[in-house]
């Protein structure tokens, strides 16, 4: 095996977990301006760069890193934001993750659609004008699986433009099979690279497995996916930490699948039923340097905010990096034909009708965008 | 300063985009601005499922001919897919080939290009075809029936000018059809620089759409793009190649046929 082809875990195995967190502290004021004027110079930044931008010495330089941000996600995307909407097919889960309302050993009500809830829950959806959707599963691979997929997919497919999905690490085999049926996106955040707090967050399940998670991006990027979402969930451990290694990811798979587009999101830990305290808060001003250090490290990357923020806040920080929002979220299966609050993942924060998110993009001075694909375009077979 | 492209008749040089505006009215004041007569336009943007096309009817009201194009296609069959649809579904068999597989920079790529070229000529269209500033590729290009070819100046949306100057130079010098210069213009004086190497038109999205000042920006664009073309017609002077040498190297001859005579 080459470098080239050495797995991110390799790769992994090479960063040295609290070398790296202190290399956050020895960033300096002269680090962060380097950086600053190597994007004004459209010049690629590296991974150092990007270690600066999210280091505590570039607190005093987010206004200036705000306005490049800004520039270039206009540059590359325009003034547009794409909207898309989570439609949750079962909160059914084999696992014990400590922050999850899914968790196996949380006492709620288990729901998986059939297919007329599902028929009618598409229906609620398109009514809202939603063309680009996202589902979600829980993480059961015997109720919710392959045999399930292959039932609701084609049926979604009919209906949306651009089909994204957030379902557990399956194998290269079943991610073709997706691919073929009509999944455009799929999305599988590693939750924390730290595998000593990866194993303390997830207790018991087929997720407690780091490396088959880890790998999973690999073996998307070996099917041919078109787009594929990584990312952590903030507050796990040291932000900072993690996202940095969210960024050596990105760049590691970009290097080899480089037909693959890339998202990236930032959930932060919400309160939800058996609630976590997050070991590390990030403020929103640190969320918002973070969105500008990861754009102005890749101009090209799709950066997505969840309902999980404010409505204030996603209002104000959309001109600063992102491109794609979804809007009117509702977590719990069957929550847009009829809702059951108690059936949740988490609880959201911005309750609005994707008709006022809209309204709000546009006296932004954006343009909300519903659709932005065709859906023959990945597949393999087109009459 | 009218040039015909296929079967259609042009007095604008200066072609555009709708995608990147911030919001459709805006698109079409600074359409209208900018005098272009023809807009491409994503297919994958073009809900085939709605009716209300706040961004097609504006532009057609006024006039404008639209180019679709394939841009979100990877390969020559998708492209070839989406031209069809767009011919279906906007009613025009004119066709603005993208095809570019790598997301970042957004590289056509030039073998399923020609690939496509070759299918949908056959299939009756008008094909432009987006690909890299590369001579051998244009001339095979228009060796299989495109009607204008669309050179790079730099990558798309980067705005940094005419980076491909040279190879532009080669395309528009060997050229039977127009060559339209595509991506990369940032500035005016970019497509003026264009212009007066004698490219036939130039295609501005980015820069227009995200100016602070959209219309103004498309009106920029439109006289800049007139000059440019009107140095090209009147003939540029020459540059100055020959710096004359306080002591030139050739005044020995004079000495030397001046001794011979005596
Ligand atoms: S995070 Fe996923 S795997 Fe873990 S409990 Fe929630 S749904 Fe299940």
């Amino acid at each position: 095996m080459t470098g080239s082809e050495a797995s991110f875990a390799q790769h992994l195995s090479g960063y040295h977990w609290d070398d790296i967190k202190l290399s956050f502290g020895a960033k300096t004021a002269a680090d962060v301006e380097r950086a600053l004027s190597r994007s004004a110079n459209q010049t690629r930044l590296d991974l150092n760069d990007f270690m600066a931008l999210i280091s505590p010495a570039a607190e005093p330089y987010l206004e200036q890193m705000a306005q490049r941000s800004l520039q270039l996600t206009q540059q590359r995307f325009g003034k547009t934001i794409q909207l898309y909407v989570p439609l949750y097919l079962s909160n059914l889960c084999s696992n014990i993750c400590t922050y999850c309302g899914f968790s196996m050993h949380n006492a709620i009500r288990r729901k998986t659609l059939d297919m007329v809830e599902l028929d009618a829950e598409i229906a609620a959806i398109k009514q809202l004008g939603f063309d680009h959707i996202l589902l979600v599963t829980g993480e059961s691979e015997r109720k919710v699986g392959m045999e399930y997929f292959r039932q609701a997919v084609p049926k979604i497919r009919e209906n949306f433009s651009h089909v994204s999905m957030e379902v557990q690490p399956l194998s290269t085999q079943e991610y073709q099979e997706l691919k073929d049926m009509g999944v455009d996106s799929i999305l599988v955040y590693q939750e924390t690279y730290s595998r000593q707090t990866y194993a303390e967050h997830h207790l018991k399940g087929k997720k407690n497995d780091f490396d088959w998670r880890l790998a999973t991006p690999e073996r998307l990027g070996q099917v041919g996916m078109n787009k594929v979402g990584i990312g952590a969930l903030i507050g796990l451990d040291d932000w900072r930490v993690d996202c940095f290694m969210v960024a050596a990811h990105l760049q590691y798979l970009e290097k080899r699948f480089w037909q693959t587009r890339y998202s990236i999101s930032f959930p932060r830990l919400r309160p939800c039923t058996g609630g976590l305290e997050p070991k590390s808060v990030m403020t929103d001003r640190q969320l918002v340097q973070l969105i500008c250090a990861y754009r102005m490290f890749n101009p090209e990357l799709e950066l997505s905010l969840s309902t999980r923020e404010s409505a204030a806040f996603r209002d104000h920080a959309l001109p600063l990096g992102i491109t794609s929002m979804s809007a009117y979220s509702r977590t719990q299966p069957g929550g847009y034909a009829e809702a059951e609050p108690a059936l949740e993942q988490f609880s959201i924060s911005d309750e609005r009708h994707p008709k006022y998110v809209a309204q709000a993009i546009v006296e932004r001075g954006y343009q909300p965008v519903w659709t932005d694909w065709q859906p023959a375009y990945g597949r393999s077979a087109i009459e | 300063m009218v040039f015909t492209i296929a079967d259609k008749t042009f007095s604008s040089r200066l072609f555009s985009g709708t995608g990147k505006f911030a919001d459709p009215s805006l698109m079409t004041d600074a359409i209208l601005a900018s005098g272009t007569e023809l807009v491409t336009m994503a297919m994958k943007r073009v809900d085939l499922n709605k009716s209300d096309d706040d961004i097609l009817s504006p532009l057609v009201k006024a006039g404008v001919h639209l180019l679709p194009n394939t841009s979100g296609a990877c390969t020559a069959e998708e492209a070839v897919f989406a031209a069809r649809l767009a011919r279906e579904a906007l009613g025009t068999h004119w066709v603005k080939l993208e095809i570019h597989p790598d997301p970042k920079y957004l590289m056509p790529d030039p073998i399923e290009t020609l690939k496509a070229a070759e299918q949908l000529v056959k299939e009756g269209f008008v094909v432009l075809p987006y690909v890299h500033a590369d001579p051998v590729l244009c001339k095979r290009l228009e060796l299989v029936g495109c009607q204008a070819v669309m050179p790079l100046g730099a990558p798309i949306g980067s705005n940094k000018g005419l980076k491909t100057r040279d190879f532009l130079e080669i395309i528009i010098e060997q050229a039977n059809v127009p060559v339209i210069v595509d991506a990369g213009i940032g500035a005016p004086s970019h497509a003026a620089e264009a212009m007066e190497l004698g490219a036939d038109a130039v295609l501005v999205n980015t820069a227009i759409a995200v100016s602070a000042q959209p219309v103004v920006m498309a009106k920029a664009f439109k006289q800049a793009v007139e000059a440019g073309r009107m140095a090209y017609e009147a003939g540029l002077a020459a540059t100055s190649v020959h710096a004359n040498a306080s002591s030139p190297l050739t005044a020995f001859l004079d000495e030397i046929e001046s001794v011979s005579v005596d």
